[in-house]
């Protein structure tokens, strides 16, 4: 009795809100704790970095776990073992990611920033002229401008036409169709095209294009648009259509109730609403196929210059330019100058999809509603 | 969300620095004028010439290609490395104008030529000749002596290390360690497994039962990677490996001397050629075919029996004047004295002989067109 | 006070526009599905005519004098299927605890910045995660693989030595995981961020711990929405070329999954196709037409699971 009123002394002051909390370095605590039980282990078995890392996490949420149980309750405990999981899911899937990027830029800047790097084309590039770079010292010659206004043209052509059709599916799917056989059909073979092995889209699209316009004129950037299209609309279709279903239904419903009609409910409430999600799996439909390789090489062809128009002639593009860089060097005899510029190619195309992802994000926000806690 | 839209625009500020260094101008070379050889028949040919096939002669192609622009600057050449089988087809289905192929094409792929190429169908020149060089990365070790039937026992994974008994007597003098030996091949297929098997299956039958492959096969595990970059690049990489490749790209690898008859023939540009020139026609073949059957078993002094061959494939007659003249004039060009020097230059292969130039040009001097 | 002008179409259900409106719209809507099975149809003749050749061969007919064509597709579509499925098991909990720490945990200030570079990764091209693979996480993975092989020999996946080199299809595997992290990641969030804010306020305010408000609100909500976002991931993983063509070293079917062997059936069309000819090629696209099927009876599953839970959907 006494001991409670002299905790309750010294509780004065504190929120009774607090009590039963442990003390918020408590965390602090746990960590070092098990910083210095991981090295003790490391220190007997012979020290590792990796393993130093997981034992310490591993000891980490355990004793975290454990002292919450302790101090507070059993709900808490679990809250704050899948905090800590969650936090951890995050970290560990930073670490890979990271590792990529870091390899990217510190491979891929110093060939970007080599002189001209986005203004030239390979005309003129052959291994002779990698040899005498890489023996003299001197700057790698050659770029990207082809490979990036290829991939830029293709790209977007792609884009041009999956998005409507892709967007306008999903609409039918979640807003028109009643769950009849034509929409389980849709449903169907949207997901038997998500199926389609990219080379095979490719070599689809180089036929089809053969039959209509016959031979040698197939070979350009359009039938790439095509295979593009193919590999981009499921992806489109399926995370549009999840974006639209998620649209609470009273929004809807408030709209109809207001008399709107069916297709500016959709234009203005719907669409909004799902707009970042759109944008989102847009950006991944658009990144999914602006890294293709085998499609665009049997379709559109390997160029050294730059052409611009999709309806004629062979087309270069990013992916296709990174992985001929980097497994057929120009100069066999001297791949590093391939290699940097297979990098820095690679370093391009990230910065392109950061910058359409961007644009994305403005239009997104553009059309997005007023976000007050639904 | 100020942070982020301050984040947005610091990016993209930072990329627009980097295009605005990245910009300085094109550091393309400029093509010089033409004047110097090849002779002024070919400079008047204009027009877009298309080609595909084997990945192999990528780089020689690309020096080619250039080469050519400014022998003709009026024509340009386009080559898409999709692969010999690709580039067959594309050739046969009339959407390229030529095709490189690291095999020659068989009677029925050659009967059917004759539907693109006129009733004399197509022919083939040795275009692209390269030593494929069997490189390793043996700590010490810059240079051994083996015969065939120990490379095959190497590959087949029948001797484990480097000291064994059949490279030690062949070596008396390298000092060879324990390290074990890790075999690395060609994941993909390509022309340079078909020619290296084929040599091992010719010379070295005891150990080699596998046949003439394009595919690795895959009774042997052993390790692999994609490409002739990637394979060397594995080698370079892992003390104790092995493999085969392309002999322009093998770079500071080791490299195995053959045994031919009784003497140990390292890789060289000569010794390919003269592999291609003792090399007996292929049965059958037309009069300007110049597809070749490779004598692997060969004994001759001198002779490197391990070589890619990447034929150029025409057809006798095209359908109109231009490509024809555009062809002919590019096939004439890449077999010249100042083509495959270019080309050696550039993808280090072996420039073609003489004798072989000669009747190259006799064959290439027939094509005309159809009708 | 008038809300609207009564001209406005927006307000009129009687509108000659507004009807228009609304059968032009379900028209091109309706349009655009077609046009997708039309496509498909196209996709699917193509695959199918092509590949009846090799369907067909029997003894002899095939390359490499394989018996037929099954015996030549069955080890790799095991391959396919379990490098996505070690894929899958790595990658589906870590993304969904990112995607959890985005939208629930991360201060909302960082979260967005934090989505948006999770979106930027799903971007970077497949031949450069190849490229990381082989250079870089293979041979970090081999001294695992080292442990593995000497202390858990016992089981069948580790068993039989293992690769100096690490271009294992265990390697292989992870480098899928972390390509299709991001994908399901970000549809994930996209879900998450959905969930109705009174569901999550009502169960806090009952007293619920952030865990448990997310078990009772958030996951059951964003069911569907996963379950479709691994589909996407799987697609993506079983689908992939170029990664797997350059980290693996493929082989024959083999349990182990710590040494080179194995391989997967975009490997390789990829690794064959550019010097496949004749029948060879037609092996390869029905190959590829195997690969199709295996998507397609995965993707009816997924969709199965998610027919089941539909009550969850907001728009039902």
């Amino acid at each position: 009795m006494t001991q409670v009123l002299q905790e309750n002394r010294e509780n004065i002051g504190k929120s009774k809100l607090i009590q039963g909390r442990k003390p918020r370095w408590t965390w602090i605590a746990c960590l070092a704790g098990s910083l210095i039980v991981a090295s003790a282990i490391m220190a007997v078995v012979g020290f590792n970095v990796a393993g130093w890392a997981v034992l310490t996490a591993l000891f980490y949420v355990v004793s975290n776990y454990a002292v919450t149980r302790i101090m507070e309750n059993g709900r808490k405990a679990t809250d704050q073992l899948w905090t800590n999981l969650v936090v951890g899911a995050f970290l560990v899937a930073l670490l890979p990611l990271i590792s990529v990027v870091w390899t990217v830029l510190s491979i891929g800047l110093p060939g970007l920033l080599a002189p001209g790097f986005l203004a030239s084309d390979m005309t003129g590039i052959t291994g002779a002229v990698d040899q005498a770079s890489v023996e003299d010292g001197t700057a790698i010659l050659g770029g990207v401008k082809h490979a990036l206004i290829g991939s830029l043209v293709m790209t977007l052509g792609a884009t041009a036409i999956s998005v409507p059709i892709g967007l306008l599916t999903s609409i039918y799917l979640v807003e028109y169709s009643r769950g009849g056989t034509f929409s389980r059909a849709i449903t169907f073979f949207v997901d038997v095209m998500t199926g389609i092995p990219s080379i095979v889209a490719g070599l689809f699209a180089a036929g089809l294009m053969l039959t209509l316009v016959g031979p040698g004129d197939n070979v350009m950037g359009f039938t790439a648009v095509i295979a593009l299209s193919v590999l981009m609309i499921p992806v489109v279709v399926r995370s549009t259509e999840e974006m639209l279903r998620v649209v609470p239904n009273e929004l809807r419903e408030a709209s109809y109730a207001l008399g709107v009609r069916k297709w500016r409910t959709i234009l203005k409430v719907v669409i909004p609403t799902a707009i970042s999600g759109i944008a989102s799996g847009v950006t991944l439909a658009i990144a999914r196929v602006i890294g293709e390789t085998a499609p665009i090489l049997v379709t559109a062809g390997v160029a050294v210059s730059t052409n611009w128009n999709l309806a004629k002639d062979w087309m270069m593009s990013l992916p296709v330019y990174i992985y001929r860089q980097m497994m057929f060097p120009t100069a066999p005899a001297a791949p590093d100058a391939s290699e940097q510029r297979a990098w820095a190619a690679a370093l391009v195309l990230i910065i392109i999809v950061m910058l359409l992802n961007l644009t994305a994000r403005f239009i997104a926000k553009a059309f997005a509603p007023k976000k007050t806690g639904r | 969300m100020k942070k982020l839209r301050f984040a947005q625009s610091a990016a993209v500020l930072s990329v627009a620095a980097i295009a605005l260094t990245a910009c300085g101008g094109s550091n393309n070379p400029t093509t010089e004028a033409s004047g110097s050889a090849g002779g002024g028949a070919a400079s008047e040919v204009t027009g877009t010439l298309s080609g595909g096939g084997a990945s192999s002669q990528e780089a020689a192609m690309t020096a080619w290609a250039d080469g050519f622009s400014s022998v003709a600057p009026e024509a340009t050449v386009q080559y898409n490395p999709v692969g010999s089988g690709s580039g067959r087809e594309g050739f046969l289905a009339g959407q390229y104008s030529f095709a490189g192929s690291d095999a020659a094409m068989d009677a029925e792929e050659l009967e059917s030529s004759k539907e693109v190429c006129g009733p004399d169908g197509a022919f083939h020149i040795p275009a692209y000749i390269s030593p494929v060089a069997v490189a390793f990365n043996l700590e010490g070790v810059d240079t051994l002596n083996l015969d065939a039937e120990t490379i095959a026992g190497i590959f087949a994974g029948k001797i484990t290390a480097w000291n064994a008994p059949e490279i030690a007597e062949q070596n008396p003098d390298a000092e060879l360690p324990e390290t074990p030996i890790t075999v690395v091949h060609r994941s993909d297929s390509s022309g340079t497994t078909e020619n290296f098997t084929d040599y091992l299956t010719a010379a070295a039958p005891e150990n080699w039962t596998y046949d003439v492959v394009e595919d690795w096969p895959q009774e042997i595990v052993a390790d692999n990677a994609q490409g002739t970059a990637g394979v060397v690049g594995l080698v370079s990489s892992t003390d104790g490996a092995i493999t085969y490749a392309d002999a322009s790209a093998v770079g500071s690898l080791g490299t195995v001397a053959v045994k031919v008859g009784e003497e140990y023939v390292p890789y060289s540009a000569e010794a390919a050629a003269k592999a291609v020139e003792n090399a007996s026609p292929v049965e059958g073949a037309a009069e300007n075919d110049m597809a070749v059957e490779l004598d692997r078993n060969t004994t001759e002094a001198g002779t490197y029996p391990i070589v890619l061959v990447s034929y150029h494939i025409y057809c006798n007659a095209y359908e109109d004047q231009e490509t024809a003249d555009l062809v002919k004039a590019f096939a004439e060009y890449v077999v010249s004295e100042e083509g495959q020097s270019t080309a050696e230059g550039s993808a280090g292969n072996a420039p073609i002989s003489e004798a072989i130039r000669e009747k190259a040009l006799e064959s290439i001097g027939g094509i005309g067109v159809q009708g | 006070m008038t809300v609207t002008s009564p001209s406005s179409g927006l307000h009129d259900p009687r509108s000659a526009a507004g009807r228009a409106g609304d059968k032009i719209f379900s028209g091109t809507a309706l349009t655009a599905g077609i046009v997708i099975l039309a496509i498909l149809a196209f996709v699917a003749v193509y695959l199918v005519v092509e590949s009846i050749p090799a369907l067909t061969a029997g003894e002899g007919e095939l390359s490499h004098g394989k018996t037929s064509f099954w015996s030549y597709v069955w080890p790799m579509m095991i391959g396919t299927v379990i490098a996505s499925a070690i894929a899958l098991l790595i990658a589906t909990p870590v993304s969904i605890g990112v995607a959890l720490f985005i939208s629930h945990y991360a201060p909302k200030r960082v979260s967005q910045a934090f989505g948006y570079v999770i979106d930027l990764l799903a971007a970077i091209p497949s031949v450069v995660y190849g490229a990381w693979g082989m250079a870089f996480l293979g041979p970090l993975l081999v001294p695992i693989y080292a442990w593995l092989s000497e202390n858990a020999g016992w089981i069948p996946l580790f068993s039989g030595g293992y690769s100096q080199t690490g271009r294992t299809l265990f390697t292989a595997s992870v480098v899928l995981a972390v390509m299709i992290l991001p994908i399901i990641t970000s549809l994930c969030r996209e879900i998450f961020v959905q969930t109705p804010k009174l569901h999550e306020e009502a169960a806090l305010a009952l007293g619920a711990t952030r865990w448990e408000m997310i078990k009772m609100s958030v996951l059951p909500f964003a069911r569907a929405g996963i379950v479709s976002a691994i589909m996407l991931g799987l697609g993506r993983a079983l689908g992939e070329t170029m990664a797997v063509t350059l980290v693996l070293s493929p082989g024959a079917l083999s349990a182990n999954i710590i040494n080179v062997g194995n391989q997967t059936i975009p490997s390789e069309i990829a690794l064959n196709f550019p010097e496949a000819f004749g029948m060879r090629q037609h092996e390869l696209i029905a190959a590829g037409l195997v690969l199709f099927v295996i998507t397609l009876a995965v993707n009816m599953i997924a969709r199965w699971i998610v027919s089941r839970h539909k009550e969850f959907s907001g728009a039902n």
